[in-house]
């Protein structure tokens, strides 16, 4: 009896209703929790693995030496590489290719590199429309090399005292 | 037997037998760089290093010390592993850290041993010492800096080779091993270097950096480069033999590999047929199967049986020959014939074209006569073991033929049928005093009009001299092509009244010929309908009706019998390029097409019927006891003629549509017959 009064009135008062206001307002006071992307973002770790890359020395020089590790190590085997002499008689790839439709981004290739060649760079926003666009080329890598190496420089040297 | 204990167990061994074959032996893998089984003991690695009771208290070379009786052999005490650990540290002192591009990584001694007695760091601040490249030919690639002075390759292109181009000069920091200047290496081996070499200081430059040893999958083959049928192993990735390697076969190439075998895979992707073609209007047009054949059972059909034949190539397998023969029996036809170099033999014992003592065997011969032949260019691993034989000593060795070097001494006889005629008595002698003489006999002497002739010859001064004797067959034909001992078997000759192949290239002489894999002849003059079949666009494609796309010996399972009789098994280790096919699944195809369908379906069908008429291939890898035979019935009696006797091989590195079309053989060939002229010459 005692219960469905106290039912009643809190119906008739709309406390469930205040209280939900109170938290909805309570919320809107608050720091918000979502970006709005893509004209804001959340800051991104270091370790980011994200699209690959083929980088540079400073002179110009690709980096990598055809040793075939991350070929070897990639779990997915996404990275195909062929290799010859290079008119200079220097051990370079003919071929680099990653399926990054088999890539899953484990970042093991990276690890592998003895020259730090192959990275994996900040970049996620390479979205595309079809899948032949997802199958990377040398030519593509270096170019990404080449336009993301000022961050990738920064980021391997924030993560070098951990390695 | 004495005996010696091993980590304290008892092992007996043959005495002259050293510690580390003891201990092998025993069980004990013993680390080394510069132990070889083949090769002379050097001692100067220290990586097998072990403790020794009764002895010094200090580590030894197992290698290089003799085990005696009752000797006691520890291969893992902690002093053993200290003494290997401090070897270890000095070899890597100099090396450099450069695995990422060695061609050897990944099947590198040192790295495999540093795995074992390597430390994690090094204790050397001081620059690493470099060295320069050294140019050793078309087949070795260089990086001395590498080099961790073992001289497995001084010692091999010394003593297997025969042909001191490689040394060391210097000593202590600035030992280098050197072609002293900056030479070739003059030797038809070269290629065992790279293999010998236990890290990346010599490796393999026509295929360098093509390739990791973890992305190759393997197939164990035969070779047929050559007659001896070395055995070996195909290394392939995806649709491409990258490498051959050899396999050791003590009765054939114990593990070497002539550079022929080994850097000729190039030629299997070039120049290769992958479709059938077929000529219209004198022009050649890519064609259908069913248009190929067709056209080909029409002209078959069409000529009398006596009017078409067929030649056999060099690099056939027996499946394919037995089927052709099969198909142009069952057409009538007798005009076949498989010796493109015209050499007298194939009628008569099956021991008449063998070499009868044995790959193996021709070691224990004291003397030896090579007629008309050129083993060194032939055979090179056949030459490899006389002169092994030779440095042994108690071979002596006569030629009849071309005076080249050998790499090893022998009593020059004369250049050919006028000394054969006539052989001159004191040169004799040393055949007819030995034990176990042989007489070795290439295609050289027995071709052209005077072959029968020559062959009646050599025989009866075989039989003069006795090279047969109860246990002992010293008469040996050297073959110089892989398919030539599987065709003579199966009679793949010309049969009653058939034409041979120098015949059947004359004008007018045939309505159709029909080349399987035959580029060793000239089919030019020939007006006859011509069809090819083979794997390259060679000499017998050239100006062919119809080219049926055929299969390289790497891309077909068959049976190969080699010089001394041996049938072998090759495996398929690719796929035939393109459209092209299986040499007796064409073959099969066509006789449907004539009508004359061979009862078999199946590869296992031609073998089983191959085998039940020709009972010797159906032992594989097996060599028959020599059997005695009366050589002197041999060929024709006859005039000798004036004949100089030179090798059927003028230059082995172009010698078959395969070594053709590959871009190391021709580099090879053009540092044979045009050396390079020295500064001061």
């Amino acid at each position: 009896m005692f219960n469905r009064i106290a039912q009643a009135a809190k119906g008739a008062l709309m406390l469930d209703a205040v209280g939900a206001i109170g938290l909805t307002l309570k919320y809107m006071a608050r720091p918000k929790a979502t970006v709005n992307y893509p004209f804001e973002r959340n800051p991104q770790s270091p370790r980011f693995r994200g699209e690959h890359a083929l980088r540079r020395y400073p002179n110009g020089e690709e980096r990598c030496i055809a040793c075939k590790l991350c070929e070897a190590i990639c779990p997915a085997q996404a990275i195909t590489i062929e290799a010859e002499p290079r008119a200079d008689g220097s051990r370079r790839t003919t071929r680099y290719d990653i399926d990054m439709v088999k890539c899953i981004y484990c970042g093991l290739c990276q690890e592998a590199c003895p020259v730090d060649a192959i990275v994996e760079g900040p970049n996620s926003e390479f979205a595309v429309e079809t899948r032949e666009e997802l199958l990377f080329d040398k030519a593509r890598l270096l170019d990404n090399g080449d336009r993301w190496e000022r961050v990738i420089a920064k980021n391997l040297e924030l993560d070098a005292p951990y390695r | 037997m004495p005996i010696a204990k091993v980590n304290g167990v008892e092992t007996e061994f043959e005495p002259g037998m050293t510690v580390l074959q003891v201990a092998e032996r025993a069980g004990h893998e013993i680390p080394r760089f510069c132990y070889h089984e083949r090769l002379s003991i050097a001692g100067n690695c220290r990586m097998c290093l072990v403790e020794v009771k009764p002895g010094p208290p200090k580590p030894q070379a197992s290698c290089a010390l003799p085990a005696a009786e009752g000797q006691e052999i520890f291969t893992d005490t902690p002093m053993v592993k200290k003494a290997r650990e401090g070897v270890m540290e000095f070899l890597l002192i100099n090396h450099p850290l450069d695995c990422p591009i060695c061609d050897q990584g990944g099947e590198c001694d040192l790295q495999d041993q540093a795995m074992g007695y390597g430390r994690d760091g090094s204790r050397y601040a001081e620059n690493k010492r470099a060295v320069e490249e050294k140019n050793m030919g078309p087949t070795v690639k260089t990086f001395m800096t590498r080099c961790i002075q073992c001289t497995r390759c001084v010692r091999f292109i010394t003593e297997v080779a025969g042909v001191p181009d490689i040394g060391m000069i210097s000593r202590g920091e600035s030992a280098e091993i050197t072609t002293y200047l900056e030479k070739n290496i003059d030797s038809e081996l070269s290629g065992n270097v790279n293999d010998l070499c236990p890290v990346g200081a010599l490796t393999h430059r026509p295929w360098q950096y093509h390739y990791r040893p973890w992305e190759l999958k393997k197939t164990e083959t035969i070779d047929v480069m050559d007659a001896l049928g070395s055995n070996i192993r195909a290394d392939y990735r995806g649709s491409e033999v990258m490498r051959v390697l050899p396999r050791v076969h003590e009765g054939i190439n114990e593990e070497w590999l002539s550079d022929k075998s080994r850097y000729v895979v190039d030629g299997l992707t070039a120049r290769r047929l992958d479709r059938p073609w077929l000529r219209e209007n004198g022009k050649l047009r890519p064609a259908t199967w069913d248009e190929a054949l067709g056209a080909v059972a029409a002209r078959l059909k069409a000529a009398p049986a006596d009017r078409i034949g067929v030649i056999a190539g060099d690099l056939q397998d027996a499946e394919s020959m037995k089927a052709t023969l099969d198909l142009f029996r069952a057409l009538g036809s007798a005009n076949t014939d498989c010796r493109q170099d015209g050499a007298a033999l194939g009628h008569g014992p099956r021991e008449s074209w063998l070499f009868n003592s044995g790959l193996q065997g021709i070691e224990n011969a004291d003397a030896v006569l090579l007629i008309g032949v050129n083993p060194r260019v032939e055979a090179p691993l056949l030459n490899a073991r006389l002169r092994k034989a030779w440095l042994k000593g108690g071979l002596e060795v006569g030629v009849i033929g071309e005076q080249v070097d050998l790499t090893y001494g022998y009593a020059y006889l004369g250049a050919g049928s006028k000394t054969l005629a006539k052989p001159p008595k004191s040169a004799m002698d040393f055949l007819t005093k030995a034990q176990r003489p042989a007489i070795v006999v290439g295609a050289g002497a027995l071709r052209g009009e005077t072959g029968p002739a020559a062959l009646n010859a050599i025989g009866a001064l075989a039989k003069k001299v006795g090279v047969i004797t109860e246990g002992w067959n010293g008469f040996n034909v050297l073959h110089s092509a892989a398919a030539r001992v599987g065709g003579l078997d199966m009679g793949f000759v010309p049969g009653e009244g058939g034409l041979a192949v120098a015949d059947m290239l004359k004008p007018g002489a045939l309505d159709v010929l029909f080349l399987l894999g035959a580029d060793e002849v000239d089919p030019t003059g020939s007006d006859a309908f011509r069809v090819y079949l083979g794997s390259h666009g060679d000499r017998g494609a050239h100006g062919a009706d119809v080219i049926l796309p055929g299969a390289a010996y790497t891309e077909k399972s068959g049976l190969y019998v080699n010089t001394e009789g041996r049938v072998q098994m090759a495996e398929r280790v690719v796929f035939p390029k393109g459209d092209a096919k299986e040499d007796w699944a064409v073959i099969r195809a066509l006789s449907g097409y004539v009508g004359q369908t061979l009862p078999y379906d199946t590869l296992e069908q031609l073998r089983a019927r191959l085998m039940a008429d020709h009972p010797t291939f159906g032992r594989i890898d097996y060599l028959a006891a020599p059997a005695a035979f009366d050589p002197s019935t041999l060929g024709a009696k006859g005039d000798l003629g004036d004949v100089a006797y030179v090798s059927v091989v003028a230059d082995p590195y172009l010698s078959n549509p395969i070594a053709r079309a590959s871009a190391t053989m021709a580099e090879l060939s053009a540092q044979r017959t045009q050396p390079v002229v020295m500064a001061a010459e």
